[in-house]
């Protein structure tokens, strides 16, 4: 694959996706603290979403930060446009407007970050994962 | 390897007026966590506050900074 092609997969996932959620490992085996915490946000919103893990070549992840001038992992899109990575996705859990912004009730449950979840616990309804 | 102190001069040299809090949450000397504050970020979106911080290192970070956390605020308070 070049890497332009690599841009243009990257692109479409982006596109065909409501909620693309770009990490390190998968949502039920995440690789890195921060795409834990990120897909456990998202899990705890009850969403469907793609995941897409980045490790398996390092130019995913090169191409992605061009295409999104986001320097680290993870990178959250929603409706196309990038949110953000772990802390801005957090500090939007807490605050209700991940909810909002993903059209869905925010959890009745007092919020808070769901950093103590171990990751074979996140539940996983995921049906449009790419990987 | 990047300290704290060294992340702290750069960040409140390029944001002047800024306040910033930094540490190094492994010891390793590249898992940071920066807490700014500045009226720089007045009127931006997070993820704009965020990007202009990021902005100071370039590619630095994904480098030899593997991860740094961010939080912004202004000085008139969180948003």
């Amino acid at each position: 694959m070049t890497d332009q092609e690599i841009r243009d997969f990257l692109q479409n996932a982006i596109n065909e996706n409501r909620v693309m959620l770009f990490m390190k490992g998968t949502p039920d085996a995440p690789r890195c603290g921060f795409s834990m915490r990120t897909s456990a946000a998202l899990n705890a919103m009850g969403v469907q979403y793609a995941a897409m893990d980045i490790l398996p070549d390092q130019r995913i992840r090169e191409e992605l930060s061009a295409l999104s001038g986001w320097p680290t992992i993870p990178q959250l899109f929603i409706d196309q446009k990038l949110v953000g990575g772990c802390d801005i996705v957090l500090e939007m859990y807490e605050s209700g407007e991940l909810a909002e912004a993903l059209g869905v009730e925010q959890p009745t449950e007092e919020p808070q970050a769901p950093e103590a979840e171990a990751p074979e616990s996140a539940p996983l309804g995921l049906e449009n994962r790419l990987s | 390897m990047p300290t704290p102190e060294d992340l702290k001069t750069r960040i409140e040299s390029a944001l002047p007026g800024s306040t910033a809090t930094v540490e190094d949450l492994t010891g390793g000397g590249d898992h940071f966590r920066a807490e700014v504050v500045s009226d720089r970020f007045d009127g931006l979106s997070r993820i704009e506050q965020h990007q202009l911080v990021y902005g100071i290192f370039g590619d630095e970070v994904g480098g030899p900074i593997h991860a740094l956390s961010i939080k912004t605020s202004t000085p008139g308070g969180t948003r």
